[in-house]
C-alpha cells in the first residue's frame, strides 16, 4: 500500500470491480486531442488501406456506408483515468474492411486526417476486436468525438481508437505513431495499466 | 515511479481554486505544460488518482507546484483544496505528457489562449519564460467568468509590467470589471484580432480549458489563417452537449 492520505476516504461504487486498475468511472464523454478538431466534409472523405506502397482497398463515404454495420456496446477506458461504462456505437468492422486484403504484416499505423497517428498489432484490429464507428448513442459522430468516423478498439486504452481516421497502412515490424512517441505505452492495455512507456 | 511528495504551501488562487506547493526531494524535474499523476490512499487500502497540470517554472530546488480547481461533485478536488494541509504527503508520478509544452530554446511568437482553470500550464509556460530570462514574445488570452475567479493575478500583472514582457488581455464572459470596454462574452473573431499575435507571424499557439472554449478557439485561430500544425491543444471537462 502507499503512502496514506490523512482525511482522503475517497467514494467506492459496485461499478469499481468493472474497471481496470487506476480507472475511475465517469457519465460524462471528455475529449482528448491534440489540436484542432478537423471538420472533413463526407463527399471528400476517404478511406484507404494500403502496404507502405501499395493502395490495397479504398472507399469512399458511400461506399463505406454500404458496408455491413454492427451495435457495438462497450466499454471505453481513458489513459487520463476516466471510464465509461456501455458506451453505444454502430460500425464496421475492420474484419469486415480487411476481409479482400492479403498481407503477412504484423502490425499496423492508423492515419487520421489532422496527421495523427497510432500504432496497433494487427491482431488487435482482427476478430471482432475493432471497427470504423461512424455513431455514437444512435446519433452521428460529432467531429470533436472524431466524426464523421473514428477508429474503434475498446480493449485498448482509448488514445487508439484515432478520432477522424483516414486509413491503414500495414507494417511488417511495430513503430510508435504519436503518443506513442511522447512518452506513452507501446501497446497500451489497460488491464495491465500500461499507460506510460515504461510500464511493464 | 510513484514518489512522495510533501506539502510545504497552500494558496487559495480563488474561492474554489487552490495551489498546492510540494516539495519532492528526487523531482526529476520538468518541462512548461506537462502534467502530473496525483494518488491519494485511503486508510482501507483503496486509492485513485487524478491528473493536474504543474504551474511552476522549472527548477532546480524539487518544488512542484499544482492549482486545483474543486469541482462540486468531484471525488479528489474537494479533497485537495479542503482538506490537505502543510505537512500533509501525497504520491506523485511523472513528469508527463511531450506534446503541450514550451521550451526554453523556442524563440518564435507564443500565443497562449487560456479558459478558466486552463491557464496552469500557461502559467507554467510564462513562468518558465520569466525564469529562463527569455525575450521570446509572449500574449496571453484569458478568458475567465468574472474578475474574482483569475488566478495569478498580482504575478501576472507584475509580469505584464516588467517590460511589457508578456501582453495579457482579459474576457470576462459573465460579469465584468467597472467600466470594462467590452460587455460580457465569450472569446470571438474580434477579439482574437484585436488581442492575438498576426498569422503571418508564424505563432505557436497553446489553447487550454473546457472542450466548448477550446473548439471555439482553436476554429477561430484557425479562421485567421494560423496553421493547425501551429496549434496544440489540451482539453478538459465533459464536452457540454452530452451529460
Amino acid at each position: 500500500m502507499g503512502t496514506i492520505s490523512r482525511g482522503f476516504t475517497g467514494r467506492r461504487s459496485s461499478a469499481d470491480a468493472k474497471l481496470p486498475p487506476g480507472q475511475y468511472l465517469t457519465t460524462d464523454f471528455p475529449v482528448l486531442s491534440a489540436g484542432p478538431t478537423p471538420h472533413i466534409p463526407l463527399d471528400r472523405w476517404e478511406f484507404v488501406i494500403d502496404d507502405g506502397t501499395n493502395v490495397l482497398r479504398k472507399w469512399d463515404w458511400k461506399s463505406f456506408r454500404e458496408l455491413p454495420t454492427e451495435t457495438i456496446t462497450v466499454d471505453i477506458h481513458c489513459v487520463t483515468r476516466w471510464s465509461k461504462l456501455g458506451t453505444s456505437w454502430e460500425g464496421v468492422s475492420i474484419d469486415t474492411m480487411l476481409a479482400d486484403v492479403k498481407t503477412d504484416a504484423s502490425h499496423a499505423m492508423a492515419r487520421s486526417y489532422g496527421d495523427y497517428t497510432t500504432n496497433l498489432p494487427l491482431k488487435d484490429l482482427r476478430n471482432k476486436q475493432a471497427w470504423i464507428a461512424f455513431r455514437f448513442d444512435g446519433k452521428d459522430l460529432a467531429p470533436e468525438h472524431g466524426g464523421p468516423a473514428r477508429l474503434l478498439v475498446p480493449h485498448l486504452y482509448f488514445w487508439k481508437s484515432a478520432k477522424w481516421v483516414r486509413g491503414i497502412t500495414l507494417m511488417h515490424q511495430d513503430k510508435p505513431g504519436f503518443w506513442e512517441s511522447l512518452g506513452y505505452h507501446i501497446y497500451g492495455d489497460p488491464w495491465r495499466e500500461q499507460r506510460y512507456s515504461g510500464d511493464e | 515511479m510513484w514518489r512522495v511528495g510533501t506539502v510545504i504551501a497552500l494558496h487559495d488562487e480563488t474561492t474554489t481554486a487552490r495551489t498546492i506547493t510540494f516539495e519532492v526531494p528526487d523531482w526529476p524535474g520538468h518541462v512548461a505544460g506537462q502534467h502530473v499523476d496525483v494518488r491519494l490512499t485511503a486508510s482501507d487500502g483503496y486509492s485513485t488518482v487524478r491528473s493536474y497540470s504543474i504551474a511552476s517554472a522549472p527548477n532546480s530546488d524539487g518544488r512542484v507546484e499544482l492549482t486545483v480547481e474543486r469541482l462540486p461533485n468531484g471525488e479528489v478536488s474537494p479533497y485537495l483544496t479542503q482538506e490537505l494541509a502543510v505537512g500533509d504527503r501525497l504520491e506523485l508520478r511523472g513528469p508527463i505528457g511531450g506534446w503541450f509544452v514550451w521550451h526554453t530554446e523556442q524563440t518564435e511568437p507564443i500565443q497562449l489562449i487560456a479558459g478558466g482553470s486552463g491557464i496552469v500550464p500557461l502559467m507554467a509556460m510564462i513562468r518558465s519564460r520569466a525564469s529562463a530570462a527569455s525575450t521570446a514574445p509572449f500574449r496571453l488570452l484569458y478568458s475567465v467568468r468574472e474578475p474574482g475567479a483569475i488566478f495569478y493575478r498580482d504575478e501576472l500583472l507584475a509580469l505584464s509590467d516588467r517590460n511589457h514582457s508578456v501582453s495579457i488581455a482579459y474576457a470576462y464572459t459573465r460579469a465584468t470589471p467597472k467600466d470594462w470596454p467590452r460587455p460580457p462574452s465569450r472569446i470571438d473573431a474580434t477579439l482574437i484580432a484585436n488581442t492575438t499575435w498576426p498569422s503571418n507571424l508564424v505563432p505557436t499557439c497553446y489553447v487550454c480549458g473546457p472542450t466548448s472554449f477550446v473548439e471555439s478557439a482553436t476554429d477561430l485561430l484557425i479562421a485567421f489563417d494560423n496553421g493547425r500544425d501551429k496549434i496544440r491543444a489540451e482539453r478538459f471537462g465533459p464536452t457540454g452537449e452530452r451529460k
